[in-house]
């Protein structure tokens, strides 16, 4: 391979970069956005008026500056806050910030305040040893850290250098300073040997341009790899008010000083005049001038002074390629928007809204074509960010012309309502859309773009930040009565997180369609993962701009229905496709899932005897020690009001209403205890027990009873077990004793007072006791559960649990029911009821569908082993199927009905 | 210590793969995240992974010493969010110093053990490194207000100098600034680290890379790569590179490109593959070894590695596949212009 060879170019970058090769001959440097040099940038700055002074930057770099010198020096002006505010504003238009800046001014904190605002590489304009080496070296030192290459002016101790031999001397004595001590490259050195005025009358001055030419000449050869620069406006000051010369003569003094050395000036770009093409008398005499030829007593001077006279009144004209603007009203917005423009959209909006019946018309019609188009060419890696957030800017003037027509037509309309008697169905405001990262994501720049688009789109937005738990999301949702919400995730987890949030949205029976976007969000997880779990709507979307056209069609009562549905028919073919490619979780054979069992140490636990076996009925247990265990959560999820309680008594939103709720369902609990309305009837049992893998044999006096269970069969990761309730259970082969438990509780006694109650047409307290009923059959089930681990059973008598904890399951041991995630076959409820002889003792009879009646019952088995745990058995292969089929010895059809849920469909 | 300039001038040297999708591994809850040290802060902290150099050390120090064993070169410190700015997520910025303190001497006990464990004399290094914060110099966060900036180059530059601070206090050998999406965050970390090696006299070499976020071929504040990279040349880097958002596939053409352009070494380190369509990284360590193996060939790079998703089993294998291939060398400069 060969080896790369780098030149020692000078390399400047803003968006793109911009190498200064030989053949690059002269770097036109932007002059318009300076305040010292433009009366009219002046104006704008003062007046503060930053967007139009974008426009003269922007004029600038279309008619081709490479480099944007930009000043703010001006006695009016805070320096530091009009650079900072100036660049800031640059650096967000693409087509602008594209090419390097020259960060101009005369006082170096203005300078620092520029560099600080500046990605790209600067040249710093400019230090100089006016105040001595010292703070020239610290100067340049600060210049470097920042990465900028420095004009140095021709300036010293003693001033400015006029003559060739100062302009040298000066420049050689910075080169060494700032190549020995500063550590700067050569070409990184820019030195600005001052461009005077000639021509002025003055015989002194006549020489300048030819010391400027000659200086050049001479550091290129002392010092081939510097650039030289200067200031060419200077050179015509004295002839003031004539362009037409002032710009021949530029054309003509670059010419000379580009073939002397000259790199770069500072120049009107959109100005210069074609040296060849030059009128041959005019060019002559102004060569005179300039090269000090045939001036002996100013002769050349006042010839071009004389021939000045007879041209002054011939401008030439600035051209711009503003063919766009011939174009159709559609087509100029569309331009506008895809180029970031900005200087006509109030007038070209004007224009469409005379033209479409209706002013929202213009945004549905030509405003989102234009937006699509940027939506697509972003896509397409044609566009990039900052432009797309330009784009959004100028719809959001389009829309801010059209805002006052559409709020007038629709007051229109109100009034018309009115005088009809008909109900008014708008004036609800903008539509608002609530938009978060979700928890444990913190990135939020996506998130914070399409909150701006959608912004500028005169939607009402909702930010919520980074990291927002999904309780805090849809709580605000809910609060802000939010039309649309959306979700940003840049790191994988975040997926999961989105998931978790669109199963919760249907649980809470929510109604917004959700929107999802960020890095590594896609159509395809969206399809197959997050659209299934909510029924209201689940968009995916791709980018910022793309964000607009999905809320549009969200929001719109007539497109909302056929767009969801397009979407939804969409990504049921995607899951269709990706579940037919292959199936993305692997499994083990049902043998091997065995052999992964969960691994207890046998041999060094001894199985705890219960304090009796065989069951125990509770006829009708004290109603108020099960008050005591009521977990009220629940209760007021049943009232669909969601939060943690206590503290949703005093929740800012729901509070009063849930204290009044509480406070009446207390009230009825009086009642019932007082008056005995209800009987909490219930049964525990025990019996000695040993697994054989996935059997659990159970020894009742009366018989043996085989329990059989699933077993988790997806590959786990490394160290973690495939497990299966009969894991908890000591084997037949250990010779350990063990034992299982089991309970079944129900509260009788509703019916009568629901009857009463609907025949009061009392919805509410029927409501409050069926909600009552089933606390009631919970807390009965916790509370036996905790006699049987202190008391009944008894292996963990020393436990000390408050409410809380006994809510959050801290305890050791599990309750798990047939037909929930751990054992999802119901109809091992049958076996449970046999043993209990629960039905006979307690009263619950078992439906068709394995639902118990009363309907506030609770049941399931008692496992006390200490690493016992709730999970879910998931999806189980055909093996472990055929398997469960043999062992339970029911058909395989009714089988498979049982547990659809738990096979591949 | 030998000069990491001596190893790269003999051999491509391995840098190591992912902090985050080792630490996801664990499976860490909220508790293990808090601690001793942190049991009762007042705000969550799952999710703040650096914070595991104080809270977990032993699980860093081990993932760490997992790199070693695949043959890492060099270990990045577990520091990248550890700035006053980022750290702010946790209400944690009182602990920016501390957290780069502390990570980087995880990295260097891992190094300490892995050498005493398996008697090993090749040249190790600990790169500190420096993420690009959650905070932004170049874009506004409102685009209402385009010149409006949520933090302003001051600010990063107080944050960087602390975390170079840490990181130097701590023992890393190299200062390596990464993830880099505006070009501008990276300049006033450059800036900081050049201040402090000035006013403190003593340098470290700085390593840079960047990250070409998507199809457009730029950073995300807007630069294409060679803009990006004469923006930064002057921090004079030991190495410029590009890590994370692409896998190796789409990196390509970019580590191409830079190759022909940079004046010093060249690094790379790309995620496992784009990831897929559930968000997992899915690029298996073979496939990953074998486009940086092509790469190397192509004389391209000097420093390879991996970004998210990639594993110790990465590692290995990128090792194994650039072993015996000869290092780009470093251009020519010259010194006249024709």
């Amino acid at each position: 391979m060969s080896t790369t060879t780098i030149k020692p170019y000078l390399r400047l970058s803003g968006l793109e970069p911009l190498v200064v090769r030989p053949e690059t001959n002269f770097v036109n440097v932007g002059e318009r956005t300076n305040v010292t040099g433009s009366k009219k940038f002046a104006r704008l700055i003062l007046n503060n008026q930053y967007e139009e002074a974008l426009s003269v930057a922007r004029q600038q770099v279309e008619n081709g500056a490479q480099i944007l010198d930009v000043n703010m020096d001006d006695a009016l002006l805070d320096g530091v806050q009009a650079m900072t505010t100036y660049i800031n504003l640059l650096q967000s238009e693409p087509d602008i910030a594209k090419i390097p800046i020259m960060v101009d001014s005369s006082k170096f904190e203005i300078i620092q305040a520029g560099l600080k605002c500046i990605q790209g590489r600067c040249i710093v304009n400019s230090i100089s040893m006016k105040e001595g080496e010292a703070k020239f070296i610290e100067q340049a030192f600060i210049c470097k850290d920042f990465g900028a290459a420095v004009i140095v002016m021709a300036f010293d101790e003693q001033g400015q250098a006029d003559t060739m031999q100062r302009k040298v001397e000066i420049s050689e004595r910075a080169y060494k300073i700032l190549t020995e001590q500063v550590g700067f490259d050569p070409q990184d050195i820019i030195f600005d040997i001052n461009i005077f005025a000639i021509a002025t009358g003055l015989e002194e001055h006549n020489n300048y341009g030819v010391d400027f030419i000659e200086a050049c000449r001479i550091i290129k050869q002392k010092m081939p790899l510097v650039k030289i620069s200067g200031g060419v406006s200077n050179l015509s000051f004295s002839f003031r008010g004539n362009e037409f010369v002032r710009e021949t003569m530029h054309s003509v003094f670059l010419y000379h000083a580009i073939k002397a050395g000259m790199d770069m000036g500072i120049v009107n770009a959109g100005q210069l005049v074609v040296y060849d093409e030059i009128e041959p008398t005019l060019k002559e005499l102004i060569e005179d001038v300039i090269l000090n030829r045939n001036n002996d007593n100013n002769e050349a001077t006042e010839k071009l002074i004389a021939f000045a006279e007879t041209v002054k009144a011939k401008g030439k004209e600035v051209v711009k390629d503003e063919k766009w603007r011939n174009e159709s009203v559609e087509s100029r917005l569309a331009h506008s928007l895809v180029n970031g423009i900005t200087d006509y959209i109030d007038a070209d909006t004007e224009e469409a809204r005379q033209k479409y019946p209706r002013p929202l018309d213009v945004i549905e019609g030509p405003l989102m074509d234009g937006m699509n188009v940027v939506g697509d060419l972003f896509g397409a890696g044609k566009m990039f960010l900052p432009q797309v957030v330009k784009s959004a800017r100028v719809m959001k003037k389009s829309v801010a012309v059209l805002t006052p027509y559409i709020e007038a037509e629709k007051e229109a309309r109100k009034q018309a309502h009115i005088a009809a008697g008909t109900v008014n169905e708008e004036g609800a405001g903008a539509a608002k859309i609530l938009l978060a990262t979700v928890k444990g994501d913190v990135h939020d720049i996506g998130k914070n773009i399409v909150g701006v688009v959608l912004g500028c789109n005169g939607y009402d937005i909702v930010d919520l930040g980074v990291m927002v738990p999904t309780d805090k999301i849809l709580d605000a949702a809910i609060k802000e009565n939010a039309d649309i919400i959306g979700l940003s995730g840049l790191i994988t987890p975040s997926l999961d997180e989105m998931v978790h949030i669109a199963k919760e949205m249907k649980r809470r029976g929510m109604t917004q369609p959700l929107l999802i976007g960020g890095a590594t969000t896609s159509r395809m997880h969206t399809a197959v993962k997050i659209a299934q779990e909510y029924d209201n709507g689940v968009v995916h979307v791709l980018d910022a701009s793309r964000s607009v056209t999905v809320a549009g069609s969200l929001l719109n009562k007539e497109t909302k229905d056929s767009f969801l549905g397009d979407t939804k028919k969409e990504y049921v073919k995607l899951k269709e496709a990706f579940d037919s490619k292959k199936s993305v979780k692997s499994y083990l054979t049902y043998a091997d899932a065995v052999k992964n069992k969960v691994k207890i140490d046998w041999d060094n636990f001894t199985p705890v005897q219960p304090t009796f076996l065989g069951t125990k009925v509770f006829d009708s247990f004290d109603l108020a020690e099960l008050r005591e265990f009521i977990d009220w959560k629940p209760f007021f999820i049943a009232w669909e009001m969601h939060g943690n309680f206590p503290a949703i008594l005093t929740d800012e939103i729901v509070g009063v209403e849930a204290t009044k709720l509480y406070n009446d369902a207390n009230a009825l609990l009086d009642k019932i205890i007082a008056e005995k309305w209800l009987t909490a009837k219930g049964t525990i049992g025990f019996w000695e027990a040993n697994s054989n893998d996935d059997t659990v044999t159970v020894h009742s006096p009366q018989s043996t009873v085989n329990l059989e269970f699933l077993r988790q069969q997806i590959k786990k990761a490394a160290d973690q077990p495939n497990l299966s309730l009969a894991d908890f259970i000591a084997p037949a082969s250990t010779n350990k004793e063990d034992f299982i438990g089991s309970f079944a509780v129900t509260i009788h006694g509703i019916e009568p007072h629901i009857k009463a109650f609907e025949a009061a047409l009392d919805d509410y307290n029927k409501i409050m006791l069926q909600a009552l009923g089933d606390r009631f059959a919970e807390a009965f089930a916790e509370c036996l559960h905790l006699k049987t681990r202190k008391e009944y059973w008894g292996y963990a008598t020393d436990e000390h649990l408050t409410n809380d904890e006994l809510i959050h399951e801290k305890y050791l041991g599990i309750r798990p029911a047939p037909g929930y995630p751990a054992c999802p076959d119901h109809t091992e409820k049958y076996k449970l009821f046999d043993l209990l002889n629960a039905t006979e003792t307690v009263g619950i009879t078992l439906t068709e569908s394995l639902a118990m009646f009363p309907a506030s019952s609770v049941c399931g088995w008692y496992f006390a082993h200490p690493q016992s745990q709730y999970y879910g058995v998931g999806k189980i292969q055909k093996d472990q199927f055929d398997d469960y089929v043999k062992r339970k010895g029911m058909s395989e059809e009714s089988m498979e009905r049982w547990l659809s849920p738990n096979l591949e469909g | 210590m030998s000069s990491i300039k001596q190893e790269l001038e003999k051999r491509i040297l391995i840098i190591d793969g992912a902090m985050g999708t080792m630490i996801q591994r664990h499976k860490l809850e909220e508790a293990d995240y808090r601690g001793e040290h942190f049991k009762d802060w007042h705000t969550d902290v799952k999710g703040n992974n650096d914070m595991l150099s104080i809270t977990q050390p032993e699980i860093i120090i081990g993932i760490h010493k997992q790199y070693l064993e695949a043959g890492a070169d060099i270990i990045e410190t577990n520091t990248f969010s550890s700035t006053v700015i980022a750290m702010a997520d946790y209400d944690m910025q009182q602990f920016a110093y501390e957290l780069n303190v502390a990570s980087a001497q995880c990295a260097r006990k891992a190094i300490e053990r892995y050498n005493a464990e398996t008697g090993n004399t090749v040249p190790k290094f600990v790169a500190g490194a420096i993420g690009p914060l959650n905070k932004t110099l170049s874009l506004s966060p409102d685009v209402n207000n385009p010149g409006f900036r949520a933090v302003t180059f001051d600010e990063v530059v107080t944050a960087y100098t602390e975390q170079i601070k840490g990181l130097m206090d701590g023992g890393v050998d190299i200062i390596l600034i990464e993830t880099i999406f505006d070009t501008l965050n990276a300049k006033a970390a450059i800036f900081a680290a050049k201040k402090y090696f000035r006013e403190n006299n003593i340098e470290l070499p700085i390593m840079i890379s960047g990250t070409i976020t998507d199809a457009s071929g730029r950073t995300l504040s807007g630069q294409t790569l060679e803009a990006f990279y004469i923006s930064v040349k002057h921090a004079n880097p030991l190495s410029i590179g590009l890590n994370c958002a692409l896998g190796a596939q789409e990196m390509r053409g970019h580590i191409e490109e830079l190759s022909g352009i940079a004046a010093c070494y060249v690094s790379s380190y790309p995620n496992a593959g784009l990831p897929n369509a559930m968000g997992e990284y899915d690029e298996a360590p073979e496939q990953t070894a074998c486009f940086l193996e092509d790469w190397a060939k192509n004389g391209w790079v000097n420093i390879v590695g991996g970004c998210c998703g990639t594993t110790p089993d990465h590692i290995k294998h990128i090792a194994a596949h650039v072993k015996n291939i000869a290092p780009r060398s470093l251009p020519v400069l010259e010194e006249e212009l024709i």
